[in-house]
């Protein structure tokens, strides 16, 4: 199983202003591990992924990439992050480049890599994705879905190490979460190595290989699936699983609850 | 240096003649914005009517305005309308007349921005609590197509003022006119009088406009959100 | 009683019967060449102002230091002042402190300082509308800066700065009929000496003739590219 260390985090401070963001977290993700990273809203798991891809300058600490630290004040940003894919919860294509246009611009100008290699595997992704047929479709033709889907092979035809997924189901239509989760099942199966956030928890349970459970800037727990959907070992990891339940939870319950509270 | 511009200005009636041709570049301006506002309200409601008509009526007259230079219009007005049609027309008058014939174009299509731009829901919420259609207007409409108009009409201020010189052509005494005119006489003897009568005008424009299109994007922003 | 519609279409009448039909022959070749002076002028000014104006947004958009400064300086001075008396100072002032500026060169100097200051602001807000998510995207496929300003940011800007960038167009060719104060023989300079003859109907028809076969084209060509440009999306 995993063997290469791809991605190194090593006690990253980031904070805001007065507000501390990160607060000292570590995590290590080797080649073909799929992390799925989880926790309330604010705690810090986006600005996570934002300071492994440059988006957010960190503090302190250190992030490595397949052993060369990234962090280190040298860094040429552009280049790291061909290397780094990221898939925002915004599925921001370019509205002024057709499908394939958005997929090349990184290969052929970030990358410089010859075009018809570059399209030939474009299309492989599309047809992976089932979007082959809008190839040459604009982005204000498509639903949130297959944007989302062309997003991520946007991210994939860069070749990268690693791939990033912040919330990409987060804006989506309830019925278009399906077929973009399964595109990153089926990543996940081939051997990426992937870091996802999302609040999707039926998902996270499926497709990860490790389970990080963040909450006020700091990693709480971080075990297997199984282990973590079951039986975590926190009592705040155990607050925020009870979100998602609604067994044993009535209607007369709440409408008490809620009458009690007030 | 200096000296040359101490003289120019303190000749004669050389300063209270430039500021009466200011004071006739600011008449203009202001009577030309008001009755553009008068005008351009009427006609920016018709722009926004159902009819056909007024529709394709309106949109031909500001097609028309905006396409044909000021200038152009002056001159129309000045010699066309005064010599062949026997109108005989102050040059004043021609002024006010061919800006607020623009200044009505452009109010009115600012009215019919603010009214088309207005979220149909703003309508229907004051319907579903119950108002009127006039309370709906009275309430609703009205104070918020007036807060977007407000920095257009400012807008629309600066930029009559800065038209204005354009009246030199009709021969308007107004400030351009006035500064030439010192130049022609003071720059036989001095060298300096067209740089520093014409540096003056500049500055006196640049002082009077720019406060007013800082208020214009300063309320802009102000009411934005 | 007075009689209005006799008084009317007397009124009228003495319009139609006063235009003079050799006389439009006889001038309007020289409205053409003045009409070509005007084009040239009015085309090389604003190519200018757009190129001006680029700069000027994307010095400010990046904050680039003193550059933004005198930049937004020069924004408010040149949108602040009426052409004529830019020109004015430009012609007739500068050859006092040795800066001597032919009437040609003047005269596109005069509309690009002036068209500068409008074109920044187009941009300026088109530039602004690019969302942050779109600059996070490009950045997140590993375009360097010059890469992201290219291919991501000027088009979208562009798109949205068409409409602006048209009606500044549209202003900059109207104002061009101030260019006869510097000596220019412009379509004003050949009209104004005319009117002064008489014949101002048909002086008047050609001028306004003449400028809307050179104006009108350009509206409808950016109204047209506006319209292409809204049915692609860009501004969703």
């Amino acid at each position: 199983m995993p063997c290469r260390t791809v991605l190194n985090i090593i006690d990253l401070h980031k904070r805001y202003g007065q507000l501390e963001v990160l607060h000292g977290v570590s995590l290590e993700v080797k080649k073909g591990q799929v992390l799925v990273v989880v926790g309330p809203s604010g705690c810090g798991k986006s600005t996570l992924l934002r300071c492994i891809n440059g988006l957010e300058p960190i503090d302190s600490g250190n992030i490595e990439l397949n052993g060369g630290s990234i962090t280190d004040g040298k860094t040429r940003w552009n280049l790291v992050r061909q290397k780094i894919g990221m898939v925002f919860q915004s599925y921001d294509l370019f509205p002024h480049m057709t499908v394939m246009e958005n997929i090349l611009l990184g290969p052929l100008k970030a990358q410089g890599r010859n075009r018809a290699e570059v399209e030939h595997e474009a299309e492989e992704l599309l047809e992976r994705v089932g979007l082959l047929d809008r190839r040459d479709s604009w982005p204000g033709q498509l639903s949130g879905g297959q944007k989302q889907r062309v997003a991520i092979v946007r991210a994939l035809c860069m070749q990268p190490e690693i791939m990033l997924f912040d919330e990409v189901t987060a804006s989506l239509d309830p019925e278009m979460v399906r077929e973009v989760l399964d595109v990153m099942l089926e990543l996940a199966r081939r051997g990426m190595t992937m870091i996802i956030v999302t609040h999707e928890m039926a998902f996270a349970k499926a497709v990860a290989d490790r389970v990080i459970f963040m909450d006020a800037g700091v990693i709480v727990e971080s075990a297997p699936p199984d282990q973590f959907f079951e039986n975590p070992a926190s009592e705040r990891a155990r607050k925020f699983l009870n979100i998602f339940q609604f067994t044993g939870v009535t209607k007369e319950e709440q409408t008490d609850e809620k009458n009690g509270s007030n | 240096m200096l000296d040359s511009a101490v003289s120019i200005f303190t000749a004669g009636r050389n300063m209270a003649r430039l500021m009466e041709g200011l004071w006739i570049t600011l008449e203009i301006s202001a009577v030309s914005v008001a009755l553009s506002m008068i005008f351009g309200i009427a006609v920016g409601l018709l722009m926004t009517s159902r009819h056909r008509f007024w529709k394709i009526a309106t949109r031909l007259y500001l097609e028309t305005v905006r396409v044909i230079p000021i200038l152009v219009l002056l001159f129309l007005f000045y010699y066309t309308l005064s010599r062949n049609w026997g109108i005989n027309l102050n040059s004043v008058v021609v002024a006010v007349l061919v800006f607020t014939l623009w200044g009505t174009a452009e109010m009115a299509d600012l009215v019919r921005g603010a009214i088309t731009s207005m979220p149909n829901h703003q309508r229907e919420s004051g319907r579903a609590i119950g108002l009127t259609e006039a309370q709906i207007n009275r309430y609703i409409i009205i104070p918020q197509a007036v807060r977007r108009l407000i920095p257009g009409v400012i807008n629309l201020t600066t930029r009559m003022i800065k038209t204005t010189p354009f009246v030199f052509f009709i021969n308007v005494p107004e400030l351009t006119k006035v500064g030439q005119q010192i130049v022609e006489v003071a720059g036989m003897k001095n060298y300096m009088a067209s740089f520093w009568v014409y540096g003056f005008i500049f500055f006196l424009y640049f002082i009077i406009c720019w406060p007013i299109s800082k208020l214009s994007l300063h309320l802009e922003s102000k009411w934005q959100n | 009683m007075y009689d209005c519609a006799a008084k009317g279409r007397e009124f009228f009448h003495q319009g139609e019967a006063d235009l003079d039909s050799a006389f439009v022959i006889e001038y309007a070749p020289m409205f053409a060449r003045a009409a070509v002076l005007t084009v040239s002028l009015a085309a090389a000014g604003i190519v200018l102002a757009v190129i001006l104006g680029l700069a000027c947004a994307l010095i400010r958009y990046f904050k680039v230091p003193v550059l933004r400064r005198v930049a937004g300086f020069y924004i408010e001075v040149s949108r602040n002042t009426p052409l004529m008396i830019q020109l004015f100072f430009l012609y007739y002032g500068l050859t006092r402190i040795g800066i001597l500026l032919e009437g040609v060169t003047c005269a596109i100097v005069g509309l690009a300082f002036l068209g500068g200051g409008y074109m920044a602001e187009a941009f300026r807000a088109g530039l602004e509308a690019v969302s942050r998510n779109q600059i996070e995207t490009g950045l997140s496929i590993g375009l360097s800066r010059r890469q992201l300003i290219r291919y991501v940011m000027l088009p979208q800007a562009f798109a949205v700065a068409i409409p602006a960038i048209s009606a500044n167009t549209i202003f900059l060719m109207k104002e061009t009929s101030v260019f006869s104060i510097i000596a220019l023989p412009d379509l004003v300079y050949v009209a104004k000496d005319l009117l002064k003859e008489g014949h101002s109907g048909e002086t008047n028809l050609m001028l306004v003739v003449s400028y809307l076969m050179i104006i009108l084209p350009v509206s409808i060509i950016f109204s047209l590219l506006e319209r292409r440009v809204r049915r692609a999306g860009f501004s969703g």
